[in-house]
Formats: structure tokens, C-alpha cells, sequence
């Protein structure tokens, strides 16, 4: 474990750590410095340089870390839970169909409780057949009981890729991460990004400890993952035992993400909203609700609205699951209306995700919210400032007007 | 009912673990195969000529070596009849366990 990656390369030199990188490279790096025992992958697009880079790391020897290269997506993550019950520091990566392979080891990772870190490089589901990005991958798998946080820029995800394994193997958490970062948008995007310094991220990392609740150890016999449920004897008790669990679990993350944020920003000097992030919502009459990258074009559009004198704000959404009920309902808690932009679909409810889900968090502000769904960015499009210049006008409308009563589809027309 | 306990088993309440997280166990089941098997093999003894065919196949790894023939350990045998079906000397009947 005495590889420090980079140090051939950049510290040596004595040069500021920065770099110019795409997302999924930072991803890498950053998986790099947390010294993961065993990374295993199976390339998918846009999930594929990522691999690539994880596997040069290793090749190069910048990665002190077993790579398998297993033959789909299910038996990676399978890899994953033997390798973590076994006591190590683990990292996958996929997306779309990937995850759907997937599934079946996805549901029970988290169920077993093993503190496996993913980037979901998300991808609108297929069919139709597209290879770019959208949320709907990840929205699928929102009841899974895995953490997920979406991240706005390169340099948020290679900061939420080393909180990730912080937050995962929480003793009060003890859940599956993934990060999000939009596919194309930020596995292809190339910024400006900061490298933390080794040494300041193996002392913020502390000590790995992630097998202690289960164990494939023969000093520690146990059976793991064993029959429960059924309607007779202890089964319904000790399901329902463990279920609840998972859920305190989830509940309990909210704190441990809000804390590791704060702990991150203290020792690097970067600062992010580990839930919900506010912009320029003082005084903010109504606002718009933002998930992932399309927030930077958002922002632009709100500024210049501002200028024109719209009290317009932004509430963006970073940490999905659990979903943060009481910082949404604090900062949804002033205003008039509301625009949600999904870069998904919700099938059941004919709008986006999470506008059916924010809508719960309007009903327990106890007064009527007019909001309404737009939904864009799917299977690669483009959210642009001009875009949303028209979601701050439809949304301002809600003030005086009526409510759609489907969803507004902002590429309908591109 | 067999007995069997070889390791002391891992103590979630002494290790500090929570009983809502990862489900485990630690209680042993003292069953063994033989405890719920339907049928039972016989050796002949006077057809056993030790080819070790039911030993290279049976499942289990419940056939024992006797001087002059192959028996069967009815502890862990959970009497598949893999043994009789491959014996080329046909040395080896099942025979339905009745109760008692």
C-alpha cells in the first residue's frame, strides 16, 4: 500500500496539483487515493473510459488494487460482495444496461449492508436505443436502498468519489454509494480539477474497518445472508428486523453525508451542498428545482433573470437517496411556485421522478404550491441557459396562471 | 440427531454488532444429511470389488473404505442413489428408510 499515485508525476515536480481531466477520470483518480483493495468493472457507454483509466492505474502501477475483469455486470458486483465480506475496500462502476445486469447482486448489496462504492455514469434507459446520458438508469433503481448523490461538476465528483467510501463505511451507515455524474455531460466533460494531496486524503480516510458486521473470516464463523421472511416461526420478525435497519440506516445517512461534507470542506478548502443545495433563494418569490450538471446552464439562466428583476431561485438536489425531506421542506419553505426539471420519466405519474416525489415534501408545507414538471436532457440533449430562460417564464406563470396539466417537454422541439 | 460443533461461533452482541444490519448466522443446525434421507444404500459386500467408482462420484464424499469393500457413512449420506446408479457391478441397492 505505498503507492502514492500522482507523486511520480505532479508532486515530485513541485507544480500545483491541477489537471485538466473529464469526469470519469477524476472518478478514477479519486478512487485511486482512497487505496481500494480490489476495483471490478465491466465497460459500458459512457461508463467505459473510466474503466480504462481505473485499469492503466493499476497497470501503471499508480493503484495498489486488484482489477477483475469479470464477464458482465452481475458477476462484478458478486465479485465485489466476496472481496468486501472478505474485509476489503471495493469500487465499481456502470451505468444503464449495465445496471440492469446488475440487479439481482445490486438489491442484495444492499441488503447485506456492505460498504460498496459505484459511479453511476447515468444513461437514459433503453429503448429507444440511445447511448447517452439521462437520469432514467438511476431513477429505476431509487428503491434499492442504495445512497445516491448527484454531482454538478468534475471537480464535485472527484470530491464526492472520496467522501463516498467515507459516508458508505459509516458504522451508523453502512450502505452502497453511488455517485452520479451525468453521462456525457460529465464522464466526457473536461474542467479544471484540484487534486487533493495524498497524504491529506489517507488521514481523512483513517482506518479501513468495513467487514466488522459480516465476515467471510475463519476465525470469525458465521453463516451470511441466510434464509428469513415466511410467515412462520421468527422469519416475519427477523425480516421485518432487518428491513428496518436498512431504513435507520438510510434515515441516518442524511447526518453522516452533512457531516463528511463538512469535515471534507474543513481539510481541503472545498466546500458543496451535501443535500440540497440554495441559489440565491433569499427573497426568492418562486423557484426552480435542478438535479446534476443541467444546475450550471440553471444558474446562468437565473442570474440573468435576476438582473431583469425575476426573484427567481434554485433549489438543486445533490443527495437523492434517502431522499432529504426536511432540508427540501426548509428551503422550499418561502416560495410560490415551483418548476421541476427531470432529465427522466416518470411512466406511472406522466411527469418527472422527482417532481412526483417533491411533491410530498410540498403537501407537509401544509399550504397549496403550484409546481410544475418539465422534462429535458433526455438520452443526451441539451439543457440550455435559453431553455431554461423559458422554465423560469412558465414557472413565473404558475404565480397568476394554471398549472399544465402534463409535463412540459423542454427538447420537444430541438 | 447428529452432533456437530468443531468452532466456537462468531458472537454478534460480545462484537459489538447490531442484530438489524447484515443478516448472519451463528446458531449451528445440528441436522445432517442423514437426518432427512428418503432412501438408504446397500452394499453387497460379496459384489464390491473396490473400483472406487461410487467413491469418485458420490456428492457428498460420504463412502468410506472398508478392507474389502466400499460402506457408506449414513450420517451425511442424504441418499441421492448417484453411488447405485453408477456402480458397474451393480454392488449397491437403495432401500426406502422406514420410520423408526
Amino acid at each position: 500500500m505505498s503507492t502514492a499515485i500522482l507523486e511520480k508525476d505532479l508532486a515530485a515536480s513541485n507544480k500545483p496539483r491541477h489537471i485538466v481531466c473529464e469526469g470519469n477520470e477524476a472518478a478514477a483518480l479519486a478512487v485511486a487515493m482512497v487505496r481500494p483493495d480490489m476495483v471490478s468493472v465491466y465497460p459500458i457507454t459512457p461508463q467505459s473510459s473510466l474503466v480504462e483509466h481505473l485499469a492503466k492505474l493499476v497497470a501503471d502501477g499508480r493503484m495498489d488494487a486488484e482489477i477483475v475483469d469479470a464477464e458482465g455486470e452481475h458477476s462484478v458486483l458478486s465479485v465485489l460482495q466476496g472481496a468486501a465480506l472478505a474485509g476489503g475496500r471495493t469500487f465499481t462502476a456502470t451505468c444503464g444496461p449495465g445496471l440492469a445486469f446488475m440487479f439481482e447482486p445490486y438489491f442484495r448489496t444492499s441488503g447485506m449492508r456492505l460498504p460498496i462504492v459505484m459511479a453511476l455514469v447515468t444513461r437514459d434507459g433503453i429503448t429507444p436505443q440511445s447511448v447517452w446520458g439521462g437520469h432514467q438508469d438511476a431513477m429505476t433503481v431509487r428503491e434499492v436502498g442504495w445512497v445516491q448523490m448527484y454531482c454538478e461538476t468534475v471537480q464535485e465528483v472527484l470530491d464526492t468519489t472520496i467522501m463516498a467510501f467515507r459516508i458508505a463505511e459509516h458504522h451508523d451507515v453502512m450502505l452502497p454509494v453511488n455517485i452520479c455524474l451525468d453521462g456525457n455531460y460529465l464522464s466526457y466533460g473536461a474542467a479544471r480539477v484540484t487534486l487533493p494531496e495524498q497524504s491529506d486524503v489517507d488521514a481523512f480516510m483513517g482506518d479501513k474497518d468495513v467487514n466488522w458486521h459480516a465476515a467471510l473470516d475463519p476465525l470469525r464463523p458465521m453463516a451470511v445472508d441466510p434464509l428469513t421472511g415466511g410467515s412462520g416461526g421468527k422469519g416475519p420478525a427477523t425480516f421485518v428486523r432487518y428491513r428496518k435497519g436498512q431504513c435507520r440506516g438510510m434515515q441516518n445517512a442524511l447526518r453522516v453525508i452533512t457531516e463528511v461534507h463538512a469535515e471534507y470542506a474543513a481539510r481541503f478548502g472545498r466546500s458543496f451542498a451535501p443535500l440540497v443545495e440554495q441559489y440565491r433563494m433569499d427573497d426568492a418569490e418562486f423557484a426552480l428545482m435542478t438535479l446534476g450538471s443541467m444546475t450550471g446552464a440553471a444558474k446562468d439562466a437565473v442570474d440573468e433573470a435576476r438582473d431583469a428583476g425575476k426573484r427567481v431561485g434554485i433549489v438543486k438536489i445533490k443527495t437523492f437517496s434517502p431522499f432529504p425531506v426536511e432540508a427540501l421542506r426548509s428551503a422550499l419553505s418561502g416560495i410560490k411556485a415551483l418548476g421541476v426539471v427531470d432529465r427522466s420519466v416518470g411512466f406511472r405519474w406522466n411527469c418527472g421522478p422527482m417532481y412526483q416525489e417533491v411533491q410530498g415534501v410540498l403537501y407537509r408545507l401544509g399550504r397549496h404550491v403550484p409546481a410544475a414538471s418539465f422534462i429535458g436532457g433526455l438520452a443526451g440533449a441539451d439543457i440550455t441557459v435559453e431553455h431554461f430562460h423559458r422554465v423560469i417564464d412558465q414557472t413565473e406563470a404558475l404565480l397568476t396562471g394554471a398549472v399544465p396539466s402534463g409535463p412540459v417537454w423542454i427538447n420537444e422541439n430541438d | 440427531m447428529s452432533s456437530h460443533r468443531a468452532y466456537p461461533m462468531f458472537d454478534p452482541g460480545q462484537a459489538g454488532v447490531p442484530d438489524d444490519l447484515c443478516p448472519i448466522a451463528t446458531d449451528i443446525n445440528p441436522m445432517l444429511p442423514g437426518d432427512w434421507r428418503s432412501m438408504r444404500p446397500v452394499v453387497d459386500r460379496d459384489k464390491c470389488v473396490k473400483c472406487a467408482v461410487c467413491w469418485l462420484y458420490c456428492p457428498v464424499q460420504c463412502v468410506v473404505e472398508r478392507p474389502a469393500w466400499f460402506d457408506v457413512d449414513l450420517r451425511t449420506c442424504k441418499g441421492c442413489g448417484i453411488c447405485a446408479n453408477e456402480c458397474p457391478h451393480r454392488a449397491i441397492a437403495m432401500v426406502e428408510e422406514t420410520a423408526g
